[in-house]
C-alpha cells in the first residue's frame, strides 16, 4: 500500500475524515452550547462518531465497546445525574466558569501533547483496513497475550475506586 | 455489485419484520390479555376475534394531532421517539434465525446487540425530559435506576453461554448448543430474561411508566404517531428480546425432527406468550423490591452461572 497518498483518498478515507469532523464539531458543540443537556445530548454525537471512527478502522469489537460503554453507561449517568438535580429547559447564562481561560490553555496543551506523541511513533505507518474485520479473538488474543499487566493494574484500580464508592455512600455509623 | 444488492435485499427483510413482528406481538397481547381476564374488548372490526382493531388503532394514531407542550424543548422532544425505536432495528440486523438466515452475521453480535439497545434508554430520557412535565421527568429518572440495576445481571447472563460456547457470535453459539444446556444453563437463561423485561419496562416492572403514579412516566405529554412509535419501540423490544433468548439460551433453530428457522420462531412466540402472561398475573414491583431482586437475587445468581459455566468449560 505505499501508492496510497494524501492526494488520491479512497472511501474508506472520506469516511473517516467526515466522522472524524463529526466528532470535533459536536465535541466544539458540547463546550459551547448555552443549554446543559444539549451538552450532554452532543457528546452522545461526539461519541458515536468516535464509535464510527473505530468502525472504519476495521476495529469492530472496539466500536461495539465504545458504544456500550460510552453511549449507555457514560452518557446516561451523566444526563441522570443532571436529571436528578438540575436541568433547567432553555439557556442558562452561569455555565461559563471563571476558568475558562485555564481550562482553553490547558486543553490546547493536552492536544499538542497527544498530537506530537501520535504522529511521532504512527506518523509514518500504514494501516491496511481494506480486509476483513478484525474478531474478538484477536482482541483477547492481544489484550491477555500482550497486555496483560497494564489491563490487571487497571482492574485494581476500578476496583479500588468501587470499594472507595461504597465507603464514602455509606452513611456514618456510630459518628 | 451482487455483494451490495444482497446486503440490501437482506436489511429489506429485516425491515419488514421489524414492522410486522412488533404488531403481532401488539395483537398477541391484546388477545392473550383479553381471553386472560374474561373482558373481550372490541370483538367485531374485521370479524374473526376484532382482528382488524389493531389497523383500526394504527388508522386512529395516524390521525390524530400532534401536540408539543408549550414550554418542551422542541428539537429534543420531535427527536425522542427516533432514539427510542431506532436501536432496536439495529439489534435486530444481528439476529439470526435460521443458518445463514441473518441480516448481516457479526464477530461480536452478542456485544453489538447489548451495546446498541442500550442507546434505547437516551431516548427516554430525551422524552422525559423535553417534555417539561415532572411526571415525565420522575418516569425517565426511575427509568434508568431500573435499566442501571438490571443491565448488570443481563449483561453476566448473556456472557456464561458465551463462555460456554467459546465464542460471542450468535451463529456459533447455535452450532455449539446441545440439548443438556436448557439444564446447566437454565440460571442464566432465566435471570437473562427477567433482566431483559425489565429493561424493556414490562409489566411487573413497569414502575417508570406507572399509570396510577405518574400518569405514562416519559411518554406523558406524547400523542398520535410519536406516541405509537413510543409504543411501537416496545413491542419491537419485546421481539427483540423474546428472540435474543431463544438464539442464546434455546437452541434456536436446533428442534426435533429437523433445524430449521420455524423452530427459532416458534421458540420465541413461546417466550412472547410467556412476556404476556407475567403482565396479567403479576403485580407491579415497588422501587426497592425491584433493587432488590437485581442485586440479591439476579446478580448472586448470574455470578453463580458464571463460576459454574467457567469451571465446567476449563475441566471438560
Amino acid at each position: 500500500m505505499s501508492d496510497r497518498s494524501l492526494l488520491s483518498p479512497t472511501g474508506v478515507d472520506v469516511v473517516f475524515a467526515l466522522l472524524g469532523a463529526v466528532a470535533a464539531a459536536s465535541a466544539l458543540m458540547v463546550v459551547t452550547t448555552r443549554q446543559i443537556v444539549h451538552a450532554a445530548l452532543w457528546l452522545v454525537v461526539s461519541l458515536g462518531a468516535v464509535a464510527g471512527c473505530y468502525l472504519v478502522l476495521t476495529a469492530e469489537f472496539v466500536a461495539w465497546m465504545q458504544v456500550l460503554i460510552y453511549l449507555g453507561a457514560v452518557v446516561v449517568l451523566l444526563l441522570f445525574g443532571m436529571m436528578l438535580t438540575r436541568a433547567p429547559i432553555g439557556p442558562s447564562d452561569d455555565l461559563t466558569g471563571t476558568n475558562r481561560l485555564v481550562a482553553f490553555f490547558a486543553s490546547v496543551a493536552v492536544t499538542a501533547v497527544l498530537g506530537v506523541l501520535v504522529v511521532d511513533a504512527f506518523g509514518s505507518t500504514m494501516i491496511d483496513v481494506s480486509g476483513e474485520p478484525s474478531s474478538a479473538a484477536v482482541m483477547g488474543e492481544a489484550l491477555f497475550r500482550y497486555w496483560v499487566l497494564p489491563f490487571e493494574a487497571l482492574s485494581v484500580l476500578l476496583l479500588s475506586a468501587l470499594v472507595g464508592a461504597i465507603a464514602l455512600s455509606k452513611p456514618d455509623e456510630g459518628a | 455489485m451482487s455483494e451490495v444488492l444482497e446486503a440490501a435485499l437482506r436489511l429489506i427483510v429485516v425491515f419488514a419484520a421489524f414492522l410486522t413482528l412488533p404488531l403481532l406481538v401488539g395483537q398477541l397481547e391484546h388477545k392473550v390479555m383479553a381471553h386472560m381476564q374474561s373482558r373481550m374488548g372490541p370483538m367485531y372490526a374485521g370479524g374473526f376475534h376484532g382482528w382488524a382493531q389493531l389497523v383500526a388503532d394504527g388508522v386512529k394514531f395516524a390521525q390524530k394531532e400532534e401536540v408539543v407542550p408549550a414550554a418542551a424543548d422542541r428539537t429534543v422532544f420531535r427527536l425522542a421517539p427516533a432514539l427510542a425505536l431506532i436501536p432496536y432495528f439495529v439489534a435486530m440486523v444481528a439476529i439470526p434465525i435460521g443458518p445463514g438466515l441473518v441480516g448481516r452475521d457479526i464477530d461480536a453480535g452478542i456485544f453489538f446487540v447489548l451495546a446498541v439497545m442500550g442507546v434505547g434508554v437516551i431516548g427516554t430520557l430525551m422524552a422525559g425530559w423535553a417534555s417539561a412535565n415532572k411526571y415525565s421527568l420522575l418516569g425517565a429518572v426511575r427509568q434508568v435506576s431500573q435499566l442501571m440495576a438490571y443491565e448488570l445481571p443481563f449483561v453476566l447472563a448473556a456472557a456464561s453461554v458465551a463462555m460456554a460456547a467459546g465464542s460471542l457470535g450468535f451463529t456459533d453459539i447455535v452450532d455449539a448448543w446441545e440439548p443438556w444446556w436448557l439444564i446447566w444453563q437454565l440460571p442464566a437463561a432465566v435471570v437473562f430474561f427477567v433482566a431483559g423485561l425489565a429493561e424493556l419496562n414490562r409489566p411487573p416492572f413497569d414502575m417508570p411508566v406507572a399509570d396510577a403514579e405518574i400518569i405514562f412516566g416519559p411518554y406523558t405529554e406524547y400523542t398520535g404517531l410519536r406516541f405509537a412509535l413510543f409504543l411501537l419501540a416496545e413491542y419491537a423490544g419485546i421481539v427483540l428480546l423474546c428472540f435474543l433468548t431463544s438464539v442464546l439460551f434455546l437452541g434456536g433453530w436446533h428442534g426435533p425432527f429437523v433445524d430449521s428457522w420455524v423452530w427459532t420462531f416458534a421458540k420465541a412466540g413461546v417466550l412472547a406468550f410467556v412476556v404476556v402472561w407475567l403482565r396479567v398475573s403479576y403485580p407491579r414491583m415497588r422501587a426497592d423490591q425491584l433493587q432488590k431482586l437485581a442485586w440479591q437475587i439476579l446478580i448472586p445468581v448470574a455470578l453463580a452461572q458464571l463460576l459454574l459455566t467457567g469451571v465446567v468449560t476449563v475441566a471438560w
